[in-house]
């Protein structure tokens, strides 16, 4: 029982992280703090399963847990990164939602969160844990970035903390769930981002910018 | 009447070390630009020459020139009398002193601002309504502090209220992190005013002080070193489980304390520039929801 409180608190303590990076990035302006944010998430989280099943720990999960820091960490980002050098922009100019009310936004999604999953019925073994918040926070943070920036970039980073969020939500599943799944998962994201960073890049010599309000207006 | 030495023990106390603060800040960055920069004791020097020195007052201005820093000052030292040093205690402790202690910080600021606009110059009201619109977001930051504490410990007095810690570990470092940010706010240092500057356009607190001279800006300038450390000791004994340790280690950890979070200042300011005005409102927002953050830990952790 010690080392199930000992195992949650260690486990809290890592969703804590990545829920505050889901703040830095609500709050960055830079991109590159933005994409940084995203990929430091990905790695925490892809680290989860390692924590939550280092009694038993299979060869599959620490392959699937290799895999998810390995896409998450490095190669997303350094897709983002050449897309972002690509198409020559440093920061985002001027969101739909500013940064302000973006963080209070998140912010307060974070603890409307929190006191949701309360009264949820959770297993009793998920209860003590920060998982499921820790997962809506993460998909509201994404929403927050979809809806309210208008570099093209952001709103990938928003997507990718979304897709972090809704991983978080499978991690409470892992011992049903085949890891195949998570895989297939990974490989789609990591497929998403390599075909996004050609659009990004085809937008951005079509358009000349990647502002996506660019995109509401039709041209010949 | 038993506790009057004491009183007057204490005030003596913080009268003469406030002004040791900014010296230790202004050491630390010459240091770390490579000079030798100005004693430490320079404060004391300067307090003692404008006290010295007569008072130039425009003809416009009303008494509330003089009054205003006059009121600062005190109601500055009344607060920092309000707060408990440790193993010593307050002077006077009662429930919800914590409350008096915000509103006497605000109403210090109240009467600098309103000093400030006595003459009617542009750059003082500038200055002023900077100083104001800055500290409504880091007084909320500094209640969400507060109130972080209060749930943490169930009491609303300073003195039962500081010496538990505020919750091992992340509930600790929220806060700590959060009161940082406040103290420097409060107190104009870098990311949010750069206390060096004379360009007017820039300013904050020195843009609200240019037109005072002599006692009136000793005053001012005294008390905003009673300030400055009144916030190093709230953030110190905030954090640190000063009501565990034996008297002699708690002073000894109080007084490391607050030498660690100025010299912690001093590097802050050699290291980083000013934040660009507009920024400003986003790092204060940050200090707020990281306070709200230790509220939110402090809040699960009494419920389990």
């Amino acid at each position: 029982m010690e080392r199930r409180c000992q195992l949650s608190g260690t486990l809290n303590l890592v969703i804590g992280l990545a829920m505050g990076l889901n703040l830095i990035a609500l709050g960055s302006s830079r991109l590159p703090t933005l994409i940084r944010a995203m990929s430091l998430q990905g790695m925490v989280l892809g680290v989860m399963p390692l924590l939550m099943e280092h009694e038993r720990l299979d060869w599959r999960i620490v392959v699937v847990a290799l895999a998810t820091v390995a896409g998450k960490g490095f190669l997303i980002p350094g897709l983002l990164r050449r897309a972002m050098r690509a198409a020559n922009i440093e920061r985002e100019i001027e969101p739909f939602i500013g940064f302000v009310p973006s963080l209070l936004l998140g912010a307060g999604g974070t603890i409307a969160a929190m006191a949701m999953a309360r009264s949820l019925p959770l297993l009793p073994e998920h209860a003590g844990t920060l998982l499921v918040p820790g997962s809506l926070a993460a998909i509201l943070t994404g929403f927050i970035l979809l809806i309210g920036r208008a570099k093209a970039i952001s709103q990938v980073c928003g997507y990718l903390i979304l897709e972090n969020g809704i991983y978080l939500f499978g991690l409470l599943l892992i011992h049903t769930t085949p890891l195949l799944v998570e895989s297939g998962i990974l490989l789609d994201v990591t497929v998403g981002v390599f075909i996004i960073g050609i659009i990004v890049d085809r937008i951005q010599r079509a358009f000349d910018s990647l502002d996506t309000r660019k995109l509401t207006t039709l041209r010949e | 009447m038993i506790w009057i030495p004491e009183l007057v023990l204490r005030l003596a106390l913080w009268l003469l070390l406030a002004p040791l603060l900014p010296g230790i800040i202004n050491k630390v960055k010459a240091r770390v630009a490579g000079r030798r920069g100005p004693p430490v004791l320079q404060l004391y020097y300067d307090l003692a020459k404008l006290w010295r020195k007569g008072v130039v007052m425009s003809n416009l201005a009303s008494p509330g020139f003089i009054i205003g820093p006059a009121v600062a000052w005190v109601a500055l030292t009344g607060a920092a009398l309000l707060l408990p040093l440790g193993p010593a205690g307050g002077v006077v402790s009662f429930r919800g002193d914590v409350l008096l202690l915000i509103y006497l910080l605000a109403l210090a600021r109240f009467c600098t601002a309103w000093a400030a606009m006595e003459t009617g110059s542009a750059f003082e009201g500038m200055g002023s309504a900077r100083e104001v619109s800055y500290a409504v977001l880091a007084e909320a930051a500094l209640i969400a502090a507060v109130l972080s504490l209060i749930v943490h410990s169930g009491s609303v007095s300073l003195a039962t209220m500081l010496s538990p810690t505020a919750g091992a570990g992340a509930g600790a470092a929220l806060l700590a992190a959060g009161l940082f940010v406040v103290l420097l706010a409060e107190n104009c240092r870098v990311p949010f005013d750069d206390p060096n500057t004379h360009l007017e356009l820039t300013m904050i607190h020195e843009a609200m002080i240019l037109d005072h001279s002599g006692p009136p800006l000793a005053a001012i300038l005294h008390g905003a070193s009673i300030k400055l450390l009144l916030f190093s000791l709230l953030l110190v004994q905030a954090v640190l489980p000063i009501g565990e340790m034996s008297p002699l280690a708690a002073t000894g950890a109080l007084a490391a304390g607050v030498l660690t979070v100025t010299i912690g200042v001093g590097l802050i300011e050699s290291f980083l520039a000013r934040l660009a005005f507009r920024r400003v409102p986003l790092l204060l927002t940050t200090a707020f929801l990281l306070c709200l953050f230790s509220l939110l830990v402090a809040w699960k952790g009494g419920a389990n």
